[in-house]
């Protein structure tokens, strides 16, 4: 008996694994009906559904971008500390001081990355029709995901704490101030008013509710952060989940019909 | 004016790299031309010459300008093979003008359907790849051009613009071959792979070896290329330009166009309202689950015109071309805080009152009540306004009856209507460039009394 077969057969072994190596047609199927991170797949797909040159693999690309991200992300969360006082310098000893400042441009590269390849991702499910019934709805999960996506890189942008960083979100921000009704520059906002006094000023408008602030500053760097790693990651990942579900409801990869 | 610091040593020795770099692909084109392209009847006298032989001579000629390049070791300043200055100014002049900068970008998207057959063809795609190649590595000798285009945070954009251009190649040679099959009563090529085969291995494999791929250039990419930093925030220090980050630069070069609230709010909205739209609209059951153009000519038409005029083409006017001031500045040219531009915008309500009628343009009395000073507003804006009304009323059931009529009849009025928007919508911005270029016209609609000009 090898050492191979040894440990294939030792009891720890096949607790992990429920099933014989996948070396034999039955087994490879099972091995993707039992195994977790394998069972998003179905057994089997159509050959042109799978060809490299018809899905160009972007999806899976954008999804793998997201869990690296995560992953850097996670660790540069160990060395950064999202105030004034500290989150430029903290950068600043990812690049001058720390053995793993490379996470830094990992993840900053990979998010540029990420933005990329989610529009040739659209771009590929627009080209091949595949947005058509019965995949409406998801595509209006992708399309979410798109925005949210971009959402991330945004929030992301600041944290640095640059010049780059601050002025950056200071031009994406002012946009908000201009909203219809809700900003305190925007058409109509002089109409929300309770006895001659605004409901919408530069301390109650949708850009305050961005930033936190009047101007981009601590409480925007704060929020930021958390947007940033928690609560869009969360609703991320979530909504991963049901556009991955929904690749299988509605039918798997497209084909023609 | 030449504030420039001129090449150094680094620069030439890394563009060796990137010519020995085109070298290697060209010799495997060479390979495959041998293989593939036949021979030339009579070619100078010479008859049954390998097409190969070309590209043999183009490799070689690559081959000599690496050794060329890395043979450089000093007195950068004396280096020959860089772009001649008299190609500059004309290409910047086409570059930092919006008319030509938007009309070449139209012509590229027109070409890249009409002359669909030909460009995918696999010669002509791969000479396009090598001049557009060569025209970046020529351009990185000069000083602002690698200044711009060498910035850490714009070197995804240069390779976004590739790989665009490459899976519109991929798309365009599959839709061709597919059109190709349709007409003659073939079945689709994805049709042929239709027998299952088991996702252990053939998927997972292909899933493993892009995980290591990306994860290998991730890394190559974050050691060669470091992550930018600047100088600590400032409040008060405002960079001029301020820029926001690349992808939304599309969103801040409508602000040239539109005011805050249409071009960062309302058309941004539209986009997403209209993106998410899509299937609902697209009433043509034909093209799912395959390349194909001439099935879908109107969807992938419109697609195309968002994606690559106006999306990607104006994230790379606002990333490379958009500089101090919000100034075009050709990609060879320096960026001037100083360099002025006429700017004489006139609204719509100008011209019809001071020009046309010659009256002065009526004026709300601030003291008086909100239905005074709404009339005398309405007075001074009612051409333009009617210009609007008519724009996203009375268009689309114009558009209903004449040219879109199959459209109507086959969708209905409520999804015709939100097509119609949609589209009217899209062709807002270029129509606003139009006017602004033609007439210098500011605003159709100008009520500042109400922050609403359109």
């Amino acid at each position: 008996m090898s050492v191979t077969e040894y440990i294939r057969k030792s009891q720890i072994w096949r607790s992990i694994f429920r099933h014989p190596a996948p070396y034999d047609r039955r087994n490879r199927a099972v091995v993707i009906l039992t195994n977790f991170f394998l069972h998003l797949h179905p057994v089997s797909a159509k050959k042109g559904g799978i060809a490299l040159s018809y899905t160009w693999c972007m999806g899976g690309i954008t999804f793998f971008l997201f869990l690296v991200e995560t992953l850097t992300g996670v660790l540069l969360m160990f060395y950064y500390r999202p105030t004034l006082e500290w989150a430029f310098t903290d950068i600043r000893a990812l690049r001058d001081v720390n053995t793993l400042g490379i996470m830094r441009e990992i993840h900053r590269w990979g998010a540029h990355a990420m933005v990329i390849t989610v529009w040739l991702h659209m771009y590929r499910v627009f080209l091949t029709g595949s947005y058509k019934p019965p995949r409406e709805f998801n595509w209006v999960i992708g399309v979410l995901l798109l925005v949210l996506t971009l959402l991330l890189s945004f929030t992301g942008y600041l944290l640095p704490w640059d010049q780059l960083a601050i002025w950056a979100i200071t031009v994406g921000s002012n946009m908000a101030r201009a909203t219809p009704f809700l900003g305190h520059e925007g058409p109509g906002f002089q109409l929300l008013n309770v006895g001659g006094f605004d409901l919408i000023t530069n301390a109650s408008d949708a850009r305050f509710l961005l930033l936190g602030a009047r101007t981009v500053g601590e409480e925007t760097l704060n929020r930021f952060y958390i947007l940033h790693c928690v609560a869009i990651p969360i609703v991320v990942s979530g909504l991963i989940a049901v556009h991955f579900w929904r690749v299988r409801k509605d039918g798997g990869i497209s084909q023609p019909l | 004016m030449n504030p420039h610091p001129d090449l150094t040593v680094g620069v030439i020795h890394g563009l060796g790299w990137l010519y020995l770099l085109l070298f290697f692909l060209n010799l495997g084109w060479t390979v495959r031309s041998y293989k593939v392209d036949g021979q030339y009847e009579s070619l100078m006298g010479i008859k049954h010459a390998p097409k190969a032989l070309v590209w043999a001579a183009y490799s070689a000629l690559l081959l000599i300008v690496t050794l060329v390049h890395f043979a450089v070791e000093s007195d950068a300043s004396n280096f020959k093979l860089r772009l001649p200055e008299f190609i500059k100014n004309p290409a910047d002049a086409v570059i930092a003008n919006p008319i030509s900068f938007f009309c070449l970008s139209i012509v590229i998207y027109a070409a890249i359907i009409l002359l669909r057959k030909w460009w995918v063809k696999p010669t002509v795609s791969w000479v396009l790849f090598n001049l557009s190649v060569l025209f970046i590595t020529v351009s990185m000798t000069d000083y602002d051009f690698r200044k711009i285009v060498g910035k850490p945070d714009n070197v995804p954009i240069v390779g976004m613009l590739f790989l665009v251009g490459f899976t519109t190649w991929l798309y365009f040679s599959k839709a061709n071959e597919n059109d190709r099959r349709i007409a003659e009563g073939l079945p689709v090529r994805e049709k042929e792979l239709s027998d299952q085969v088991l996702v252990w291995p053939d998927l997972v494999y292909t899933e493993m070896i892009c995980m290591i791929l990306i994860t290998a250039l991730l890394i190559v990419w974050g050691v060669a290329l470091q992550a930018p930093l600047e100088e600590p925030a400032s409040a008060v220090k405002t960079p001029n330009p301020s820029k926001a980050p690349w992808y939304f630069l599309g969103l801040q070069e409508m602000l040239v166009y539109f005011d805050p609230w249409m071009a960062g709010v309302v058309l941004p909205s539209v986009i997403l309202v209209g993106l998410m739209a899509i299937p609902y609209i697209d009433f043509n059951t034909k093209g799912n689950g395959y390349y194909t153009f001439n099935e879908r000519k109107f969807a992938i038409s419109t697609f195309l015109f968002g994606f690559m005029p106006l999306w990607t083409g104006m994230i790379v006017l606002g990333t490379f071309i958009r500089g101090p001031n919000w100034n075009m500045f050709g990609l060879y040219e320096y960026w001037d805080a100083h360099k002025l531009e006429v700017l004489n915008n006139v609204n719509l309500s100008d011209y019809f009152w001071l020009s046309f009628l010659e009256l002065p343009l009526p004026k709300p009395d601030p003291q008086a009540g909100f239905f005074s000073q709404a009339g005398s507003i309405l007075l001074r804006e009612w051409t333009g306004i009617l210009v609007i009304l008519f724009y996203l009323f009375a268009i689309p059931p114009l558009l209903a009856v004449t040219i879109f009529k199959k459209f109507f009849v086959k969708m209905g009025f409520v999804r015709f209507m939100v097509l119609a928007n949609l589209f009217l919508f899209m062709a807002s911005l270029p129509l606003k460039m139009v006017l602004r270029w033609v007439f210098n016209l500011k605003y159709i609609v100008s009520i500042p009394e109400w922050v609403f000009n359109i």
